[in-house]
């Protein structure tokens, strides 16, 4: 039995590596560098980490590809080769018991085979998590809220929520931005597929990952760790800025909010957001709003989306927010505080000064 | 229709012996296994949070070394074993020794454990709320004694008909299962007492 | 066949006429028995129904998601059903299903005439049974005095501290925990059992090196049960602790740790998933064989291989965890460990296609099974293995790639060969073949429904699509993808519903089976189907691994080669 195993594995040799190439074409096109396909597609990769991630996803991706093809072509092959035909005897086949050698053989190859692949897994796993940390990295403080998410930036003294914004990082003089990370509640997961693969955010725990995109632009993601009712829209928006829309967006945040509003309305409105219970759970910087429960609203005009991502923020879908959250994003922490239509525009219209 | 055509392979006897383990012995060493790895998890839980509470008591503040009730339990694996070779040897009364000091020394242990409690919850205000020394305490040294508490009652069971003589020497391989059970219950103390005691201070 | 033997002495010539009985009668003979055979068909009954109760919640998370923005269910409403229908198929229709067979096969399989504890083996099942039931009294008693409607939304995994009272009020979530804990009792009763039973009441001759595999497997699967149910009910009752009397194990505020209880869950979880497989394998080394004509290969390699997979599948657990942040070291040594339960697995692979090789392949519903199941399971280790290279993981963890990954092992390898093993040990359960036209149907029904669904489930988790989201954006590039998934499970929801259908009406009007329909090796076609409560009338005696085939081939027996 054993050359003639030997023996036929040669013949099918050829359409196997035909379907290889086939397959690999498949895969290829399926995943290339095209974000037309999605803004999160883990092959598209805009940072360090991610590139060494789909360096690493390719090896394991053709050698699995190549026992697939090897190991089910042989079962394809004996299914056909040694179905009952109804011309045989009646005859039962010779019965063979097994063979050491044979048993030997398909022992060694799978544990070269493993050796192979765990080392090159672990050089990925060193240069990823044992390096050591660049004196020109920004650290951000990234704290998960079930469904939101804060940021703190402790040398800069910034303090914002929901969307996360890095200076890109030139590879010739390269700036990464260290996250560390933990949770005030239950356990998230920061997740940008393009830039790096996820890492949990646990409370009681402080877990730490870099990225560093060289180009501009805004990266998606969103928490991947079940975390109560609205895990799925906790979503997560980094902007890579180039170094001076970076630095004019810290100058800003650094501020705090303006006080002599010139609209009347605002000022109403802040009279009005000032005196109702948003304070409890919202800080406006440079007024007696403190709460930390809910994210930092000192600049919230400055930001494209309100609820972590989902909603645009636009007047209408605020004070539809202010009004009722759980339309927009059932389960949310944030109450509805029965405002009056008045106090809505009013409220509305403040918010909408937090430059 | 072959309904009824029955294929059973026989064959000559005369064939050598044909011996299988005891099912009581098998089926208390699975059921052994089961609960060890309970306990391991516990003693891990233990491990894990040793000087990890945010507030006191700490162990080192209010733990005393339990060798009275130690030495109790672990004498009782002996009792429990001459029970079992006394019956062996069709010795009954024998075995209600062996069982009774058995029994006693068991229940002198929960005495002293429940006097620790008291200690611990009365003068010292430690509950499984306290802080995780209190959590992991409780769990632990409560999970052991529900153990003993169990055990006991089955040896009281075997006591009480030992005395009624309803017990022979045919039954010595049940008994033999149960002190098996008391065996790993004693077992886990010399580990609960190295980790929470020893250890653990 | 030859009939020189003294076989035919063992003949039990009872008529097997019965007097019809009330219906009140039958069922409480049903409720009270101890019969292993009764008990295993309980298993599977209930299983079944758990099957089809966790398949329409599974049907109803496709429709939610088949579309972007749907608004089909409420956030919480979705919640719970994907955390009832893991729970469910994990510990209500997978372990019950698996134990069933064990239950009916393994004393017949080793000549004995029931478990080794009867009265044990029952209690097991009305204990896991209560537990089942348990869980879904949630949806009526979950939130207490205030209201219905509120199973566990916690995930099948059910992290700390999102357990803890404060995030989990109400009590779906102490349900949860008390059904599961219930479950495990269960679990370890009738694991105990079958060990028990398999190490003490095998025939004369049927030494442990002439078992079949299935008992060999579930043997090893009972070992594993013992060790991995363990610390699940450990953790179990610390979060009961926790949430009754105020301790904290897994309380993040007073120091406790969110970790421990994910270490703690997966040292249970990874080895639970290779007791469900085992089996699933199991059946595969007892089909394979029969339908290929051929002795099995490499016997003992296929037995090194398995209590190789049981020991190693202990020190895996951690690379459900690879994003939390074990550290470098950590991380290489489950990658490691991981990777290399590859090794005997892929003995296994190998053995059952030296074990066609050279054969007379029938291709019998029965086979037709394990053939889909031979390839999916090729699929489905292989995206184990992408999974356990951390780095990889680390993009793919908790995307719809793992979803798709653990499906094609749970559905394409596990379901897959269980349908299988129900066309095989019909016959000998109820004396009647179930139909195979409609097992063809089924077969193909099934098959193209699950490759639908669950190769099309692997790219959206590449493409950045966490798991357990109740609805997504459009324009992230899911949304096509989404849509052929949902397609597929309805195909797959139509193939089982000809299962049932078949089930059900082969018991009346299937054709008469006989005791050996598939002409097999292995001592359960030796009895009458269905086979009297005794089992056997008389202790058989076995000399070799296929004592069937030493009795229809008296000029070539096994047991000349042993
Ligand atoms: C029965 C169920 C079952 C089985 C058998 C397996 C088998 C394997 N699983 Fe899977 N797995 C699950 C059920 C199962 N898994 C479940 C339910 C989850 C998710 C739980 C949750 O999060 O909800 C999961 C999740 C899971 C993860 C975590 C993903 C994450 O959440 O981040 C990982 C990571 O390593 C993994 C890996 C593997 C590996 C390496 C195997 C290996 O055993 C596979 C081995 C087989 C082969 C490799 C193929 C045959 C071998 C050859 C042909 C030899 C040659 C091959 C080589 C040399 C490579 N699995
Ligand atoms: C044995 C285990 C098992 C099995 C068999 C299945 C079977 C299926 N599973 Fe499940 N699944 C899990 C175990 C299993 N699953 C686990 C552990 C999780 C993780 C949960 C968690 O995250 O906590 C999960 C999660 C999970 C998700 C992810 C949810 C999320 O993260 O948001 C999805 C999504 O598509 C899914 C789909 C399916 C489908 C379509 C099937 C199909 O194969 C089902 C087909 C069966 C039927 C449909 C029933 C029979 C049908 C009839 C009798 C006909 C009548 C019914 C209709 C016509 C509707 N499953
Ligand atoms: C009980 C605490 C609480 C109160 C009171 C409260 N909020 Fe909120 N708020 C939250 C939380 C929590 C969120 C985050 C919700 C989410 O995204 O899931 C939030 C989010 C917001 C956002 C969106 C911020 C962003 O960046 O996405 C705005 C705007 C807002 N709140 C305004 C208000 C106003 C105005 C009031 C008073 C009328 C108010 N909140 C009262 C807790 C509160
Ligand atoms: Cu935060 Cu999911
Ligand atoms: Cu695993």
């Amino acid at each position: 039995m054993t050359p003639a195993l030997l023996q036929r594995r040669s013949r099918f040799a050829t359409p196997a590596r035909a379907l290889f190439c086939g397959m690999s074409l498949f895969v290829g096109t399926a995943f290339a560098k095209s974000p037309a396909l999605s803004p999160t597609n883990m092959f598209d990769a805009a940072a360090t980490p991610a590139h060494s991630i789909v360096g690493l996803s390719t090896l394991v991706l053709s050698v699995t590809l190549g026992i697939f093809l090897v190991v089910g072509g042989l079962l394809l092959y004996a299914l056909i080769r040694y179905r009952h035909r109804p011309e045989d005897s009646t005859r039962e086949p010779a019965q063979i018991y097994g063979s050491n050698q044979i048993e030997l053989s398909w022992t060694v190859i799978p544990i070269l085979i493993v050796v192979m692949l765990f080392l090159s897994t672990t050089r990925i796993i060193l240069g990823t998590e044992a390096i050591p940390k660049p004196a020109s990295a920004l650290d951000v403080t990234v704290i998960g809220h079930q469904f939101w998410w804060e940021y703190r930036y402790p040398k800069l003294g910034i303090v914002t929520a929901n969307e996360l914004h890095i200076p890109i990082s030139d590879p010739s003089k390269p700036t990464p931005t260290y996250l560390e990370m933990s949770s005030a509640d239950v356990a998230h997961s920061f997740w940008v597929p393009r830039l790096a693969g996820k890492m949990d955010v646990i409370p009681n725990r402080l877990n730490t990952m870099w990225v560093d995109p060289p180009q501009p632009g805004l990266y998606l993601g969103q928490c991947a760790q079940y975390c109560g009712t609205q895990h799925a829209k906790m979503l997560l928006r980094v902007y890579a800025d180039t170094p001076e829309q970076f630095a004019a967006w810290a100058a800003q945040q650094k501020q705090s909010a303006q006080q002599n509003l010139t609209n009347p309305v605002a000022a109403e409105g802040r009279e009005v957001f000032l005196h109702s219970a948003c304070i409890n759970c919202h800080t406006v910087a440079g007024t007696i709003a403190n709460g930390r429960f809910g994210p930092d609203l000192t600049h919230l005009a400055s930001r494209d989306t309100i609820g972590a991502g989902p909603i645009k923020n636009t007047p209408e879908n605020l004070r539809s927010w202010i009004d009722d959250p759980n339309i927009m994003k059932p389960g949310a922490l944030m109450p509805s505080m029965h405002l009056n239509q008045h106090d809505l525009d009013v409220i509305t219209a403040y918010l909408t000064t937090l430059q | 229709m072959s309904q009824t055509t029955s294929t059973i392979p026989i064959t000559a006897s005369g064939e050598p012996v044909w011996e299988l383990p005891s099912r009581g012995v098998v089926g208390m060493a699975c059921l052994i296994i089961a609960e060890a790895a309970i306990f391991i998890i516990f003693v891990v839980a233990y491990i894990f949070y040793m000087g990890k509470s945010l507030s006191g008591p700490t162990p080192q503040q209010v733990l005393e070394l339990p060798i009275f009730g130690t030495i109790c339990l672990l004498s009782s694996s002996f009792t429990v074993h001459y029970a079992v070779s006394a019956l062996r040897k069709d010795n009954l009364r024998g075995c209600i020794l062996g069982l009774g000091s058995t029994v006693l020394l068991g229940a002198i242990f929960l005495a002293t454990t429940a006097q620790e409690w008291y200690h611990l919850i009365h003068d010292h205000g430690l509950t499984i709320t306290t802080n995780l020394f209190g959590t992991t305490y409780y769990s632990l040294v409560g999970l052991h004694a529900t153990h003993v508490v169990v055990g006991l009652i089955m040896l009281t069971l075997a006591f009480g008909l030992a005395l009624r003589g309803n017990v022979h020497e045919a039954h010595s391989e049940k008994l033999e299962v149960l002190s098996l059970y008391w065996h790993f219950v004693d077992a886990v103390w010399v580990v609960v007492f190295l980790v929470v005691y020893v250890i653990g201070r | 066949m030859a009939n020189a033997n003294p076989v035919w002495e063992a003949i039990d010539e009872t008529p097997t006429t019965r007097p019809r009985r009330l219906v009140l009668e039958v069922v409480h003979d049903w409720v009270t028995t101890v019969d292993h055979k009764k008990i295993g068909l309980m298993y599977i009954a209930y299983a079944l129904i758990f099957l089809v109760i966790a398949g329409i919640e599974a049907m109803l998370i496709r429709i939610q998601l088949a579309v972007p923005n749907n608004h089909f269910v409420s956030p919480q409403v979705f919640n719970r059903l994907f955390t009832m229908h893991g729970t469910t198929m994990v510990f209500f229709v997978g372990m019950p299903i698996l134990f069933g067979f064990g239950n009916y096969l393994v004393p017949l399989m080793i000549g004995a005439r029931d478990m080794a504890f009867p009265r044990l083996n029952a209690f097991s099942f009305w204990i896991s049974a209560f537990g089942g039931i348990l869980l879904y009294f949630s949806y009526i008693g979950g939130s207490g005095l205030y209201g219905a409607g509120s199973a566990p939304d916690i995930g099948w995994f059910a992290y700390a501290p999102l357990t803890a009272k404060v995030f989990s009020p109400g009590h779906s979530t102490d349900y949860w925990t008390l059904a599961v804990f219930l479950s495990g009792i269960g679990s370890v009763g009738t694991a105990l059992n079958i060990v028990t039973t398999t190490l003490c009441l095998r025939c004369k001759g049927m030494k442990l090196s002439r078992m079949p595999l299935l008992v060999w497997l579930y043997l090893v699967q009972g070992g594993l049960v013992f060790v991995a149910v363990g610390p699940l009910t450990a953790a179990q009752i610390m979060l009961l602790l926790d949430r009754y009397l105020g301790s904290h194990f897994f309380d993040t505020q007073a120091g406790g740790s969110a970790v421990l209880w994910m270490h703690f869950f997966w040292i249970f979880g990874h080895p639970e998933v290779y007791v469900l497989v085992l089996p699933a394998f199991a059946f595969v080394n007892e089909i394979v064989p029969v339908f290929s004509r051929k002795a099995i290969f490499g016997y003992p390699a296929m037995v090194a291989a398995s209590v190789g997979i049981g020991f190693i599948s202990l020190s895996v657990w951690a690379h459900h965890m690879f994003t939390v942040g074990l550290g470098a070291a950590g991380n290489t040594f489950f990658v490691f460990a991981t990777m290399v339960i590859s090794v005997p697995t892929g003995i296994k692979i190998f053995n059952w296609l030296a074990t066609i090789w050279g054969g007379k392949i029938i291709f019998a519903v029965p086979m037709m099974f394990c053939v889909a199941f031979l390839f999916q399971f090729l699929i489905a280790g292989l995206t184990g293995i992408m999974l356990s290279a951390a780095p990889f993981d680390w993009q793919l963890s908790a995307s719809y790639f793992v979803i798709a990954h653990f499906h094609y092992v749970l559905v394409g390898a596990i379901l897959t060969a269980l349908f299988g093993a129900f066309y095989y040990w019909y016959p000998k359960v109820t004396g009647r073949m179930m139909n195979e036209t409609l097992g063809k149907w089924h077969f193909w029904l099934f098959i193209i429904g699950f490759h639908l669904t669950f190769d099309f489930m692997h790219i959206p988790g590449l493409l950045g699509m966490p798991r357990r989201i109740y609805t997504y954006e459009a324009g992230r590039g899911w949304d096509n993808l989404n849509l052929i998934v949902s397609i597929g499970g309805f195909v797959q929801a139509i193939g089982i519903l000809i299962f049932v259908y078949n089930l059900i009406r082969s018991r009346t009007q299937g054709d008469i089976a006989g005791h050996d329909p598939w002409d097999a090796w292995t001592l359960e076609w030796a009895v009458p189907s269905p086979p009297p409560s005794y089992n056997f009338a008389v202790e058989p005696t076995v000399n070799s691994r296929r004592p069937l085939w030493d009795l229809k081939h008296p000029e070539d027996p096994d047991s000349d080669y042993e």
